[in-house]
């Protein structure tokens, strides 16, 4: 018997358009002419014949800079652009590996044209170089993955996690007293981890056992988080001494890995950090090796997507439910500890200003995928980090520049995610009759 | 192994659904469950599975009391199910679904995937059920997935087969194939319990039939009994098993359809080069096993996916291009196949639903405001002609029987008058009673001189209304042959196989 | 045939049994809290077993000192019950924008930025021009439902063009207006002539809201704003659109309604309200713009509209519950126990938490009722 699928007459979808391809087709090559446009007008109005860059060490007085010529380097940036235009137009950009490659060359063309042209014509007897982005990018990107696989792992398992804020406020609180009660970093990290998952248990009760909307879960627990957080924060006595044993935490210090630390480029970005930085990579590979390659990991997904099934073959759908929201604790917790120990020391105030959010952004940018929610995570860290350093150029009014990296994510999942299909039973709480 | 049921009932509120039910299966035995939708076969089966927590009665496998907390516990006992909405992870492979829940690991939990396809092939092999182990589900047709439930089953080592409506999906040649799978189970003492509503189906396999309705045992037979008896047991009352109507009387051409294709979500062609017609006062049935672009061609000729390539006409206008409002105020009525999904508003009151398409109609609203009023008279006048059976016209309409709800459906589409009615799957998963009212009121639709499309993967209904009838297979009609056929010649067709298949070159 | 009432009595009772039993369990978690926070309740806890009655009676004062400030502070006399409404006000605007978000099956999660951009328009026209008294505070309201309208509609054409997640989009958006707001308020045609500071000019008294009984009029506008949202979604054909698509989009569609144009329209809407809010304070609350002059409206209205259950009757009630909640936090702080006002925000997350969790709160009180249901709402991301 012949199955419906395996006869294909390459004839018929030949001369039969998709409406949907063509208006993709349409929709990306309009969208790289404007790209290139943008790109020609920074050569055209750029006066400067170069600028600076240093991508490693410090800038001394006699620090020999690398030298970028604008127009040239802009003039390049602009063709490659128009030719992927064309490329996009005559239908040559398919789905798949290619155009993703090709949308990646197009952006750093881009954004390096960008940085070209903040950084040339500046008025200022000081000219500032161009540096790295990359070690500002891990740094801003460290507790969006962490968060961001925490809500993978939920939201995987069918639970909907808009708490990562939460946990990240926890996390960092705890972090905090736990590393200045026992002077001791490591804890502060153990600390985070145990309030992440104090977090998550709350939110598997309530989503699990008592069936609670998980959004409305999710910000109830944020505006929890951030109460409880401010309330204590506000116990502790403004006394210098007692302040030291309980917010004012030892930083975790940054750890050169041999060898690895010496790559250019992003040597310095990526293996001279913290432990908590490793522990970020490690989490990656670990979230996505047990979420596809392991038993445990095949559960998780079957809940997340037919709990009914998962059930009929004798799964424990709320007990892998519960395994999973309390792990993905583990994670939102170490990334709330990035704002304690991990960066500026003692909490403040909403000290991770909403950056669960943005995780959570990651997460359905990445499509509920690990790797994916990661490189999403990553993408933020490399606008924030461009930012920031833009915002040192007088070029665009740093007020502007702030908004950057949050359009940025608007352009990206308007523009190329689009629609995206979260797990099928995402949100929907396991109940027997 | 010998299964044995004594008293098993099952109470949701007020409403009995298994009441005291006795029954009994010998080990090597198909053992046929007969009874129509919402008859209470499905909650008996889910109690056996551990999926339902019987409220009172016992199971006893071969003579020893058992008890089913979970499925596991089931799965354990050495019974298996194949459930009527499969339970399959759809963006799983083939073999993950059936390792799902006994998983090979090459230790420290980590998956072994090369064993468990080793596994699938050699199941595959011994029960001569083809499937590629690492073809993702949801790209393969109905017809596979089912045999990967069976597969899923037989893994399990399942001494005990419980087969919940397994045919509803599948062509004619695919049900003989699938009655020589279970003729071959038998032989090697698998008890196999079948769940239907298919007096055929019984008749053709069946070792023993219990008929159950409302909840009871009515009675236990043979296969010998006839199907006039067995579908008296089965509603209660003498069953009409044709729809009466009379010779159409055909008139111009209502609806034409000219080499449609449409293109799927997924990228694929799922309609291809499509041309058929409809004319006013006729019913032209679509028959096909489900997933072989039906679906997509209705919502096509809605507007609510637009062709690749191809022309809709009605009455000589062309509308390929019309968003569904537009169609629904040309004159289209609409049944989706789905009632629940695409046909009704389920939080929404019955009065609600009533006027779903029709609330910016001036009678029901003027201008933004909504004219309440008049939105309970129709609903009175409906739910009165329809025999909706409701508490209120404000209760909503998730609270309905399945049968009530698709009357709600099909009330709002005949409450407006039509040139093309188009009918998905009109009466699945509805009882005896609601299947022949609304069989009555299409002919009617007809008789009004309105052209009918009728699209179902049922061929009894397809016989019982169609004054012509078109087949359709992997997205192209093959033939369009009148209703006089024989069975096998069109389940041959639904194959793609025969057939004059002038259409497709 | 008569009208009967769409809602019997006998089903909205057992939830507002439910959710004044949320408050009582909410305001006992709280009460430990405070207990903690209170260094003589602690203190005589260390001699618990020599004088247990210093402990109890420590105690009782610190709850019952706290307590009776949060009362007094927010209804105690005329001036607390005006500043209860000044802050509920915006609450319940911004809330309603989250509700008609939510009754279309959109999770508005921007009524922050919606409210800021609001706010910028209503402000700038407020100083900028000088017009006659009742056309001058018309037409800054007018700019700020404008301007919400604009801000929300962004995310309402995403959404049904290209499919882009509201949750991701209006997050972003709230983070894009904040920038938006701090960069004019460095400009100069916004800032105080003769000021550095991040403060705008103060808005011409014509376009501030006159004052009823020392209460500005912005409460008046939000319960009218209430009514309309009710009206537009419990009698309006737009409404019926709205709740269809919101509760089964597939259906609807189906039904001939274009899902696209209802996103689209539901956040001009949703923006419209919180415009409203955020008018409220730049003409209200406050005569002039800052960068935190919206406070974390936005984001509260989330859990007003949660805990109102996405009905406009709900969200008033709510929005005044937590008005009351803010105001009374504030004299709670100041009073003899000087709690801490993070007190009141998590007794607002423990409310809607246990309103939200019936199930809890009937087995903690052992309440009989089978039903008295949970909050009904947009199940997933599929919605």
């Amino acid at each position: 018997m012949s199955t419906a699928t395996d006869e294909r007459s390459p004839g018929s979808t030949a001369t039969v358009r998709d409406p949907a391809e063509v208006q993709r087709r349409v929709k990306i090559s309009v969208t790289l002419l404007l790209v290139s446009a943008v790109i020609f007008y920074f050569w055209w109005t750029i006066d400067d014949k170069q600028v600076f860059y240093l991508l490693s060490g410090e800038r001394m007085r006699d620090t020999v800079p690398g030298q970028i010529s604008t127009h040239p380097v802009t003039l390049t940036c602009g063709i490659l652009v128009l030719v992927a235009a064309a490329a996009a137009a005559l239908g040559l950009l398919r789905r798949g590996a290619v155009t993703l490659v090709s949308m990646i060359i197009v952006g750093t063309a881009f954004l390096l044209c960008f940085v070209v042209w903040a950084y040339s014509d500046l008025d200022v007897a000081f000219k500032p170089w161009i540096t790295n982005p990359l070690p500002g990018t891990f740094a801003v990107a460290t507790p969006l993955v962490l968060g961001a696989l925490a809500g993978c792992l939920c939201e995987r398992a069918g639970v909907i996690n808009v708490a990562i804020e939460g946990q990240f406020l926890a996390g960092a609180f705890f972090a905090s007293v736990a590393a200045s009660l026992t002077y001791s970093a490591g804890a502060g990290l153990l600390g985070g981890i145990v309030a992440g998952i104090g977090i998550s248990a709350m939110l598997a009760l309530f989503s699990i056992r008592y069936l609670v909307n998980q959004v409305v879960l999710g910000v109830v627990l944020v505006v929890f988080a951030q109460g409880l957080t401010n309330f204590l924060l506000d116990q502790i006595p403004n006394d210098a001494t007692i302040k030291a044993y309980l917010n004012e935490p030892p930083k975790l210090q940054d750890v050169a890995i041999p060898g690895l630390s010496d790559i250019p480029l992003i040597g310095e970005a990526m293996f001279n950090q913290t432990i908590l930085v490793y522990i970020m990579y490690i989490s990656v590979v670990f979230v996505t090796f047990v979420m596809f390659e392991t038993r445990w990991g095949l559960r998780v997904r079957a809940v997340g997507e037919h709990p009914l099934a998962a059930d009929t073959v004798g799964i424990k759908v709320r007990r892998i439910r519960w395994q999973a929201v309390l792990l993905a604790g583990v994670f939102a917790g170490l990334g709330g500890a990035y704002y304690t120990v991990g960066s500026t020391g003692s909490f403040d105030k909403n000290a991770s200003s909403g950056n669960g959010f943005i995780a959570l952004a990651a997460v359905i940018m990445g499509r509920w995928h690990p790797l994916w929610a990661t490189f999403a995570a990553l993408f933020f860290g490399l606008m924030s980090s461009l930012r920031n350093q833009l915002s040192l150029v007088d070029k665009i009014p740093s007020e502007l520049l702030t908004m950057t990296p949050y359009l940025a994510t608007v352009i990206a999942v308007a523009g190329f995610v689009g629609r995206v299909r979260p797990p099928a039973a995402d949100g929907e709480p396991y109940v027997k009759s | 192994m010998q299964l044995e049921i004594r008293g098993l009932t099952k109470r949701f509120g007020t409403f009995t659904a298994n009441d005291h039910i006795d029954l009994t299966i010998e080990p090597g035995e198909i053992h046929c469950l007969l009874g129509e939708n919402g008859a209470g076969k499905s909650t008996l089966m889910n109690m056996l599975y551990g999926l339902l927590e019987p409220d009172e009665g016992e199971v006893l496998l071969d003579g020893k009391p058992a008890t089913f907390a979970t499925p596991g516990d089931a799965i354990e006992a050495g019974i298996g199910m194949v459930h009527q909405h499969f339970m399959l992870v759809p963006v799983f492979t083939v073999a993950e679904n059936i390792m799902l829940g006994r998983e090979q690991t090459r230790g420290l939990g980590v998956l072994n995937r090369a064993s468990a396809a080793t596994l699938v092939r050699d199941l595959s092999d011994t029960y001569k059920l083809a499937v590629d182990p690492d073809a993702l589900v949801q790209d393969l047709p109905v017809g596979v997935q089912q045999r990967v439930e069976i597969l899923k089953a037989l893994a399990n080592n399942a001494e005990v087969l419980i087969l919940d409506e397994p045919t509803a999906v599948l062509t004619p040649q695919e049900i003989d194939e699938l009655m020589s799978i279970m003729d071959s189970l038998r032989k090697d003492g698998t008890s196999i319990v079948f769940i239907t509503h298919k007096l055929r189906e019984v008749k053709a396999i069946g070792d023993k039939i219990t008929v159950i309705r409302r909840g009871k045992v009515v009675g236990t037979t043979e296969p010998t009994a006839s199907e006039s008896e067995l579908a008296e047991m089965m509603v209660g009352r003498g069953v009409k098993l044709v729809v009466d109507k009379d010779d159409a009387d055909v008139g111009e051409v209502a609806l034409d359809v000219k080499n449609l294709t449409v293109i799927g979500a997924r990228g694929t062609t799922v309609v291809r080069d499509v041309s058929f017609d409809v004319r006013a006062g006729e019913i032209l049935g679509i028959a096909g096993v489900q997933g072989n672009g039906q679906t997509e061609l209705v919502k096509a000729l809605l507007g609510l996916v637009r062709p690749a390539s191809g022309r809709i006409q009605l009455e000589g206008r062309n509308i390929s291009r019309h968003s569904p409002r537009q169609s629904l105020e040309e004159g289209i009525g609409y049944i989706p196949e789905d009632r629940s999904h695409d046909g009704n508003v389920g939080s929404f009151s019955v009065r609600e639903n009533l006027v779903l398409d029709l609330y910016k109609h001036d009678e029901y609203s003027r201008g933004l405001a909504l004219n309440l009023r008049a939105m309970s008279a129709n609903a009175e006048q409906r739910i009165d002609e329809f025999d909706i059976r409701t508490q209120s016209m404000n209760s909503s309409v998730s609270a309905l029987s399945g049968g009530n709800q698709q009357k709600v459906v099909v009330a709002r589409e005949l409450s407006r008058s039509l040139k093309v009615l188009i009918a998905s799957q009109p009466t699945r998963g509805v009882d005896v009673g609601s299947i022949e009212f609304i069989h009555k009121r299409i002919v009617a639709e007809r008789d009004k001189g309105t052209a009918v499309i009728i699209v179902s993967t049922e061929l009894d209904e397809i016989f019982a209304l169609s004054d012509r009838i078109a087949v359709m297979y992997d997205g192209r009609i093959v033939d369009i042959v009148s209703p006089n056929i024989l069975r096998d010649e069109i389940g041959l067709l639904m194959a793609g196989g025969g057939g004059t298949a002038k259409k497709n070159a | 045939m008569r009208e009967r009432p769409l809602r019997l009595p006998a089903s909205w009772l057992p939830s507002v049994k439910v959710t004044m039993a949320s408050m009582v369990l909410a305001l006992l978690v709280g009460a430990l809290l405070i207990l903690v926070s209170d260094r003589q309740v602690i203190e005589s806890f260390r001699y618990f077993f020599s004088y247990p009655w210093d402990a109890f009676r420590h105690s009782g004062e610190a709850i019952g000192e706290s307590y009776k400030a949060l009362v007094s502070g927010s209804v105690g006399s005329w001036s607390a019950i005006t500043a209860t409404l000044e802050r509920a006000a915006p609450l319940i605007c911004a809330g309603l924008a989250v509700t008609l978000a939510f009754r279309a099956g959109l999770f508005n999660i921007g009524a922050q930025g919606q409210l800021i951009v609001g706010a910028v328009c209503a402000g700038y026209v407020g100083f900028h021009y000088e017009l006659p008294p009742v056309v001058h505070v018309l037409a800054a309201l007018l700019a700020a439902l404008v301007g919400g309208a604009l801000w929300g509609g962004i995310i309402g054409v995403l959404k049904a063009r290209t499919g882009a997640h509201e949750v991701i989009t209006t997050i972003m958006l709230n983070y894009v207006a904040a920038a938006l707001l701090t960069y004019l308020l460095t400009k100069e045609s916004f800032q105080q002539p003769g000021s550095n500071n991040p403060r705008s000019e103060k808005v011409d008294a014509a376009a501030t809201f006159p004052s009823i009984l020392g209460v500005h009029s912005g409460i008046v506008l939000a319960v009218l704003a209430a009514v309309g949202v009710w009206w537009l979604l419990e009698r309006s054909t737009v409404g019926f659109e709205l709740r269809a698509v919101g509760a089964n989009a597939d259906a609807s569609r189906t039904a001939g309604m274009s899902v696209a144009n209802v996103y689209t329209l539901a956040m001009v809407v949703a923006g419209l309200l919180a415009g409203l809010a955020g008018a409220q304070q730049v003409l209200g609350h406050q005569d002039s713009l800052t960068a935190s002059f919206g406070g974390s409206i936005g984001f509260d209205a989330i859990t007003v509209a949660l805990l109102g259950r996405a009905t406009p009757l709900g969200t008033v009630l709510a929005g005044l519950l937590f008005g009351a909640l803010s105001t009374g936090g504030l004299a709670m702080q100041a009073g003899a126990a000087s709690t801490p006002l993070a007190l009141t925000q998590v007794l607002q997350a423990l409310i809607v938490l246990f309103v939200a969790a019936p199930a809890l709160v009937k087995a903690v009180f052992r309440f009989r009722e089978s039903d008295g249901g949970g909050a009904v709402m947009a199940k997933g991301w599929n919605s």
